[in-house]
């Protein structure tokens, strides 16, 4: 059934060990951009409220695709910013990629990290002020190190949707584990086994890492 | 209340399912043909939702040639990855969308024809000059990502070039329009489609480079009983001189010169 | 303190002046940066009127292509939500059973759903529908779509479901325990009803998913949704980045009437139940201890 699979031809583990990197890198990404824009949206800078929550409705709301495509179409090849890599380069859709899949997952990291701030008793926050705390140190300080500790399970999840995710890359030719299964399908002209071996990749990678979280996300969890 | 509610729910659900499935029908007594949805010069539906283009004419004039009235055609989106699938499965009768005939997608289908030859060729801004075969290498190329055109591309004429792979052809369009990219490359005949285009008119031309030899050919099921009667009903298509009206009607606006029709059953 | 964060003081005269500078500041660089794309986009011809003419004065393009596009993303969607949402119901409460016949294989179902990418999904249905069913062709990659949809958000819903019952009080348990309810009367009558309210942040965020995703029928399954008809424009007109700009807002208006929808919903309900006033995270799909014990209404950020 899978005489297909040519590991001379097709780089199995390289596309895979692309989508890790993807997943990781853009893992990282959004967990700092979503922290500011958290952070944002509960600011005492009203335009800053303002801008993340447009930010949040309007990224969380647009199909993945259209974003990534997006960034390639009109960030890259009609505004001309690269990124510092060179145009029709594999590092340059990379790049994109997690540009992309950054902008998209910090809102969902935002959003997990709002309702784990919920999770922070009022006395916290009210107690840091009567220290004479300003709002950042209220907020790196007190409230964030508890709030993360809440959401350890959620951003877990976001985590997996996001490694089953980048295979949108695909879309601007990453070269990861999807791009990888249309072009096997394309020369080979086998969907099934091909999509099940690829199936079988995703659930060695999302499998343990869920499995993995879940158990940082019972120690990390504070226990009120 | 509540009942009331609910039931109006499942009333609305059930609409829902009944919508979906009154789109479908068809009898068994007309024929499904696969083609492409969204290709210029090839396969195209317009915006009063006709389909025009070569692939479209030629599959009209093989399924009248078989015996099928006009309105008994019925047109299937053939999305590249699905074509042997929806051959196998008898989803379609027959596809005709630039399928381009190879030994491994033999294996799987039958191929009638091959109906017409095209070539690799690059889609170049009409300020830039042709490139030596050589000089394809310093390019920034585009093209459809797992498509046999960016596997050459890699493989044999421009190892060294930068590829960048889309989804669609008209992605690349953009960064070759705004300068970014210098060159798509793909079939001549898709490439003469999008240079023909009304809104391109005059930004880009082919290069006539002839980098490859593709063999489109009918896509048929396995051991299909029809394979004789298209192979026939293309060879009539040749000598009664519609090929050569068709060809001139959909690919002539882009100054294109296809090859002369190819011999039934000829293979790369 | 109704319309005040607890996390900063209210702002005097200093800070309201700060407040001030960074916004203009703000409003400033977001002002240069939309303009530089703008004249950019300009240049290049992308904001022609004839670029964007098709979708104003043409209405074949809307009857053609985005209309009908639109109605099949709305059906795939709506059946996916009217599926998924009970089956991950079913799933969720299956989970918390007290028999390891029911607990293991649902989580099993879940784990293993949520692992794979929902377009691998969508494949693997279509295939199995065209080899074991007779279903008719033209509805087949509807049918594809949906099962995916429902195999991919039952499971999420599941985990939400689960989250949002751990996350009530144990004393809510006890005390139906104490007046004698049965096991399925408690999680009927008294858990599910308080969970509702705690989950649906979390619900619908996972319904505008099921929108955006199906737009992963149209690319593989030849399913011609709202985001295949890009293709389809595109060929008529040439003008990806109008074509791409006016689907992205529709999807974004669509989801948006979903959410606003949706959070009036959940006022009602507030409304008209007393719940512990616990919200689950929009992602949560996993036992949340803390989201357990939120403290009462109003935390620290304000939705």
């Amino acid at each position: 059934m899978f005489d297909f699979l040519d590991l001379d031809r097709y780089d199995l583990f390289g596309a895979f060990w692309t989508t890790v990197q993807l997943t990781v890198l853009s893992g990282i990404g959004s967990l700092i951009w979503g922290t500011i824009l958290a952070a944002m949206r509960v600011s005492p800078v009203p335009i800053m409220r303002a801008f993340g929550t447009v930010y949040v409705h309007v990224f969380r709301n647009t199909p993945l695709t259209l974003i990534i495509v997006a960034c390639s179409q009109l960030l890259a090849y009609t505004l001309g910013m690269t990124m510092w890599a060179d145009f029709g380069t594999q590092s340059l859709s990379f790049r994109l990629a997690v540009l992309g899949f950054v902008l998209y997952t910090s809102t969902f990291v935002c959003e997990a990290l709002r309702s784990g701030i919920n999770t922070v008793p009022v006395g916290q926050a009210e107690a840091a002020r009567a220290l004479g705390l300003s709002f950042t140190q209220v907020l790196t300080l007190i409230v964030l190190p508890q709030a993360f500790r809440a959401v350890v399970a959620p951003l877990a999840n976001v985590l997996i949707a996001l490694t089953k995710n980048t295979t949108v890359a695909a879309a601007i030719g990453v070269a990861e584990a999807a791009l990888l299964m249309r072009d096997m399908i394309e020369q080979e002209a086998q969907l099934v086994p091909i999509a099940i071996l690829f199936a079988f990749g995703f659930i060695v990678l999302t499998l343990p890492t869920g499995l993995f979280l879940g158990w940082v996300a019972k120690r990390a969890a504070v226990k009120r | 209340m509540r009942l009331r509610k609910a039931s109006a729910l499942a009333a609305s659900a059930a609409a829902l399912v009944l919508t979906a499935t009154a789109c479908g029908g068809g009898g068994d007594d007309g024929i499904t043909i696969g083609i492409k949805f969204d290709q210029p010069g090839l396969g195209l539906q317009n915006e009063e939702g006709d389909f025009v283009g070569f692939d479209v004419d030629v599959a009209r004039y093989i399924a009248g040639e078989l015996g099928y009235e006009e309105d008994e055609i019925t047109f299937e989106e053939a999305p590249s990855p699905e074509r042997e699938q929806l051959l196998d499965r008898g989803d379609v009768d027959m596809i005709v969308a630039s399928y381009s005939i190879t030994e491994e997608r033999e294996e799987q289908v039958d191929f009638a024809g091959p109906y017409f030859v095209a070539h690799q060729d690059l889609l170049l801004r009409t300020d830039t000059e042709v490139p030596t075969p050589e000089a394809i290498n310093d390019l920034t190329l585009c093209s459809v990502s797992g498509s046999t055109s960016a596997e050459n591309v890699q493989r044999d004429f421009a190892p060294d070039a930068n590829l960048q792979p889309f989804n669609t052809y008209s992605e690349c369009l953009t960064g070759l329009e705004n300068g970014t990219l210098d060159a798509l490359t793909t079939d001549d005949s898709i490439l003469a489609g999008y240079a023909a285009q009304e809104q391109h008119q005059g930004k880009f031309a082919l290069a006539g480079l002839e980098l490859s030899d593709e063999y489109y050919g009918v896509g048929l099921p396995k051991d299909s009983e029809d394979l004789e009667d298209v192979n026939d009903a293309i060879a009539q298509m040749v000598e009664d001189g519609t090929w050569e009206e068709l060809v001139q009607e959909h690919f002539g606006p882009a100054n294109y010169e296809a090859d002369a029709a190819p011999e039934i059953g000829a293979r790369p | 303190m109704s319309d005040l964060s607890v996390l900063y003081d209210a702002p005097g005269p200093r800070a309201r002046r700060r407040n001030v500078l960074i916004a203009v500041v703000f409003l400033v660089v977001l002002a240069a940066g939309a303009g530089w794309v703008l004249s950019v986009l300009e240049d290049n011809g992308e904001l022609d009127w004839d670029q964007w003419e098709p979708f104003f004065t043409n209405g074949n393009v809307w009857t053609t292509f985005i209309l009908p596009g639109l109605q099949n993303t709305l059906i795939a969607a709506g059946l996916s939500m009217l599926i998924a949402l009970p089956l991950g119901a079913a799933l969720g409460i299956g989970r918390l059973s007290d028999h390891a016949w029911v607990r293991i294989p649902a989580g099993t179902v879940v784990e293993f759903f949520r692992a794979i990418p929902v377009l691998l999904l969508m494949l693997f249905a279509n295939e199995a529908y065209a080899m074991w069913t007779d279903i008719d062709r033209d509805v087949r990659p509807l049918y594809a779509v949906v099962t995916g949809l429902v195999l991919y958000n039952a499971s999420v819903l599941a985990e939400v479901v689960r989250a949002g019952v751990l996350a009530l009080p144990r004393g809510q348990t006890d005390a139906a325990k104490a007046i004698g309810m049965r096991k399925g009367q408690i999680m009927l009558f008294v858990l599910l009803p308080q969970a509702v309210t705690a989950m649906l942040p979390a619900i619908v965020s996972q319904l505008v998913v099921i929108v955006k995703d199906t737009a992963l029928g149209g690319a593989m399954l030849g399913y011609s949704e709202l985001l295949d008809s890009v293709g389809l424009i595109d060929g008529n007109f040439a003008n990806l980045l109008a074509a791409f700009t006016v689907i992205a807002v529709i999807f974004i208006v669509l989801n948006f009437l979903l959410t606003s929808f949706a959070s009036w919903l959940e006022g009602r309900i507030r409304r008209g139940k007393r719940g512990t006033g616990a919200v689950l995270s929009t992602t949560v799909t996993d036992e949340l201890d803390a989201a357990g014990d939120v403290p009462g209404p109003g935390g620290l950020a304000k939705t």
